[in-house]
C-alpha cells in the first residue's frame, strides 16, 4: 500500500494574505500614494516656483503642442506660472486640508456619537437634534456662508469643513455604540465599577475606530471636492497659493480661447484623487465589516 | 450569638414602571434574605421569576425603568439604597463583584488579558498599569491558568472557552470582594467545563472567604454548591432555608414541584412531572398566592389572600398557607384539594 501525501494547503502568513485579497484597488491606492509622495516632496519635484510667474511666457501650451517647450511640460497660466509646479504644490494643499478637515470632523463626530449613544437620555436627544439640524443645511452653502464670515485661509477652511462634516460621523458612530453598549464586556466593565468615562474611552472608542477609519477614507473625497469648490468660488484657499480649485477658477476664462490645459489638468487631479479615495474607502468598508465580507 | 450578616435584604421590592406609570411589573417583591460571610446562597426559579433583577438591584444597576420601591439592603452595616451613584460605583467590582450570564462574551476582544484582569484594580485602587499587570499575573495563577506570564500578553481570541471563563473569574476576584454574585455563569458552557468552573468558584470562595450568591435554574448545581437556597416565584421568595432541609422536606408546593421535575438516573419510569400552566404575568398578579392557579394543594384562602412569610424551624421560611402555624395541626388540609 502506497502512502499518498496530500498537498498541504497553506494560507500564508497574515501579511501576505492581506495583500493577496481579491479586489484590492491597486491603481487607486497607487494614485493616492503618488499624490501623497508629490505633496511631501513638492519642493524637490517642482521645476519652477509655483507662485512667481514670468509675464513674458504667459499661456504657453503643454510641451507636446505646437509652441510648447520642455521647460514648461504642462504649459503656463495667465501670469506665466508653470502649471505642473502649481499642480504639484496644489497636491500638498489638497492633502493637508483634506486630511486635517477629515481629522477634525472625525474627532468631533466620533466623540459626540459615543457620548450621545452611551449616555442616552436627554444628552442623546440634544446631540442628535443638533445633528439633524446640521444635516438639513446644504453642506456647501453652509461652508460658503461660514467661510464668508471668517475669511479665507487654509486653517479656516480646515475648521469649517470639519465643523460641517462631523454629522456623518456622529450618526454612524452613534449607531455602532448603541449596539456596542449592550455587549457583554461593556456590562462586565460596569459591574466591575468602571466609570462612564473609562468605559467610553477604553471599551467603546477602540471598538469604533474601524468604522471611523472607513468613514475617513470615504469622507476624504467629499472634503477634497468641497475644498476645491470653495477655492473655486473664492472663499477657500487665498489666491497666490496654488490650490487645484483656485487653478480651475483662474483658468476658466481661458477655456473659451482654447487654453484647455489650465482647466483640464487641475480638474483631472481633483477627479483622480476623489475617485481613488472613494474606491479605496469602498474596499476598506467591505474589508473591515465582517458582515459585508461574505465569508 | 448573632453575627451581623454580610448582606441582609429586608423587605426589598424593585418594580419596573412603564413610562406613563400605568403598568407596574413587580419583578422583586418583598424579598427578605440574609447572607453571612463565607456562605453560599443559591437563588433558583423559573425564567422571569426575578432572579436577575434581584442581582441587579443589589448592585443598583437596574435599567432606567426599574425602581427600588421599598425595603433596605444592608451590606457590611450600610444601606446600599442610601449610597450615591458614585459611592455605588466604588463598591461595584471592589466589595461586590459579579459574574455575568455569558462569560464567553465578557472579554473585550481588543485588550490583552493583562489589561482586562487589571482593570478593576486600576479603576478602584488607582494602580499603575505595571502594578495592575503584576497583580494580574498572580490572579491568573490563582485561577489555575498555565504560564500566566505569557498569557497576560495574549488576547481573548487566543484562549479556549474554559480559559476565558477562568479569566472572568479572575477579574471578579481581582479586588478581593466580600460578595460575589454569579448570574447563571454556567448556562453557556458544556457539562465538563461546567463542573470544572463550579469547582473553581468553590475554591476561590474558600480561599478568599467570599460570600457567594449563585443564581441558577439548575437545582443540581444548587445541591452541589450552596449552603442555603431561596426559591423565587413571581418576584417573591416562596421558600428559603438550608439546602439539605429544603431538598429533603420541601414545605412549599412549588419547591416540591420543582424537585419532582428533575429527571433521576434511578427512575426508569419515563414520564417527568412538569408543573402545569404558565408563570403569572408580573404586571397583573392574582389577588391571592401567585402560585395558587398552578398549585395542586391550593384551597379557597390561597386564591383570596396572599400568604405572608411564615417562619419555620431551622431558620426556614415559606410563603404558603399550608405551613401557617395554626394549619400545621390539621394535616388533612395539607393534602386536601379543596378549592
Amino acid at each position: 500500500m502506497s502512502v499518498t501525501t496530500h498537498p498541504i494547503v497553506t494560507t500564508g502568513n497574515r501579511r501576505t494574505a492581506f495583500w493577496r485579497l481579491e479586489g484590492f484597488p491597486l491603481i487607486p491606492f497607487l494614485i493616492l500614494v503618488l499624490i501623497l509622495f508629490v505633496a511631501i516632496f513638492a519642493d524637490f519635484l517642482a521645476p519652477h516656483d509655483p507662485q512667481i510667474g514670468n509675464l513674458a511666457r504667459r499661456f504657453r501650451p503643454p510641451a507636446w503642442q505646437q509652441g510648447g517647450s520642455m521647460e514648461y511640460l504642462l504649459g503656463t497660466d495667465h501670469v506665466g506660472r508653470d502649471v505642473l509646479s502649481r499642480l504639484i504644490f496644489g497636491a500638498r494643499v489638497s492633502i493637508i486640508v483634506g486630511s486635517a478637515a477629515v481629522l477634525v470632523a472625525g474627532t468631533i463626530g466620533t466623540l459626540l456619537g459615543i457620548v450621545s449613544a452611551y449616555l442616552g437620555g436627554w444628552v442623546d436627544q440634544v446631540i442628535m437634534r443638533i445633528t439633524d439640524t446640521w444635516l438639513a443645511l446644504p453642506a456647501l452653502t453652509f461652508a460658503i456662508f461660514l467661510a464668508a464670515i471668517v475669511g479665507p485661509s487654509e486653517l479656516n477652511i480646515i475648521v469649517i469643513l470639519g465643523g460641517v462634516y462631523w454629522t456623518r460621523y456622529a450618526r454612524v458612530i452613534r449607531g455602532e455604540v448603541l449596539s456596542l453598549k449592550e455587549r457583554e464586556f461593556v456590562r462586565l466593565a460596569i459591574v466591575a465599577g468602571c466609570s462612564k468615562r473609562m468605559i467610553m474611552w477604553r471599551h467603546i472608542l477602540p471598538n469604533v475606530i474601524n468604522s471611523a477609519i472607513v468613514l475617513a477614507t470615504l469622507m476624504l473625497g467629499i472634503v477634497v471636492v468641497t475644498e476645491a469648490s470653495l477655492s473655486f468660488l473664492g472663499v477657500g484657499v487665498p489666491p497666490p497659493k496654488p490650490a487645484w480649485g483656485l487653478m480651475l477658477a483662474d483658468g476658466k476664462k481661458g477655456m473659451m480661447v482654447g487654453y484647455w490645459w489650465l482647466t483640464v489638468f487641475p480638474g483631472l487631479c481633483i477627479m483622480l484623487m476623489v475617485l481613488s479615495a472613494n474606491l479605496l474607502g469602498d474596499w476598506l468598508r467591505v474589508k473591515l465589516d465582517p458582515q459585508l465580507r461574505q465569508l | 450569638m448573632s453575627v451581623e450578616p454580610l448582606l441582609s435584604l429586608e423587605n426589598l421590592s424593585a418594580h419596573y414602571v412603564s413610562q406613563k406609570g400605568s403598568r407596574v411589573i413587580r419583578a422583586v417583591d418583598d424579598v427578605t434574605i440574609r447572607l453571612n460571610a463565607g456562605e453560599t446562597l443559591g437563588i433558583v426559579g423559573e425564567s422571569g421569576s426575578g432572579k436577575s433583577t434581584l442581582a441587579l438591584t443589589i448592585l443598583r444597576l437596574l435599567p432606567p425603568a426599574g425602581r427600588i420601591v421599598g425595603g433596605r439592603m444592608m451590606f457590611e452595616g450600610e444601606d446600599l439604597c442610601d449610597k450615591s451613584n458614585d459611592a455605588m460605583r466604588r463598591i461595584r467590582g471592589k466589595r461586590i463583584a459579579m459574574i455575568l450570564q455569558d462569560p464567553m462574551a465578557s472579554l473585550n476582544p481588543l485588550f490583552s488579558i493583562g489589561d482586562q484582569v487589571g482593570e478593576p484594580i486600576r479603576a478602584h485602587e488607582g494602580a499603575s498599569r505595571a502594578t495592575a499587570w503584576k497583580r494580574a499575573i498572580g490572579l491568573l495563577k490563582s485561577v489555575r491558568i498555565p504560564s500566566p506570564e505569557t498569557r497576560v500578553t495574549q488576547y481573548p481570541h487566543e484562549m479556549s472557552g474554559g480559559m476565558r471563563q477562568r479569566i472572568v473569574g479572575a477579574i471578579a476576584i481581582s479586588c478581593e470582594p466580600r460578595l460575589l454574585i454569579a448570574d447563571e455563569p454556567t448556562t453557556s458552557l458544556d457539562l465538563t467545563i461546567q463542573a470544572q468552573y463550579l469547582n473553581l468558584l468553590r475554591e476561590l470562595q474558600r480561599a478568599h472567604g467570599l460570600a457567594l450568591i449563585f443564581i441558577t435554574h439548575n437545582l443540581g448545581i444548587v445541591a452541589k454548591m450552596c449552603d442555603h437556597i431561596a426559591v423565587m416565584y413571581a418576584g417573591r421568595v416562596v421558600e428559603q432555608g438550608p439546602v439539605r432541609d429544603i431538598f429533603s422536606t420541601p414545605a412549599h408546593p412549588y419547591t416540591k414541584a420543582l424537585l419532582n421535575s428533575i429527571p433521576r438516573m434511578s427512575d426508569t419510569r419515563a414520564r417527568l412531572q412538569a408543573i402545569d400552566g404558565q408563570p403569572p404575568d408580573l404586571s397583573s398578579l392574582p389577588p391571592g398566592c401567585s402560585f395558587a392557579p398552578r398549585c395542586s394543594a391550593a384551597f379557597a384562602r390561597c386564591h383570596a389572600q396572599a400568604p405572608p412569610e411564615f417562619k419555620l424551624d431551622g431558620g426556614r421560611t415559606a410563603r404558603c398557607w399550608l405551613v401557617e402555624p395554626a394549619q400545621r395541626t390539621k394535616p388533612e388540609l395539607v393534602r386536601g384539594k379543596a378549592a
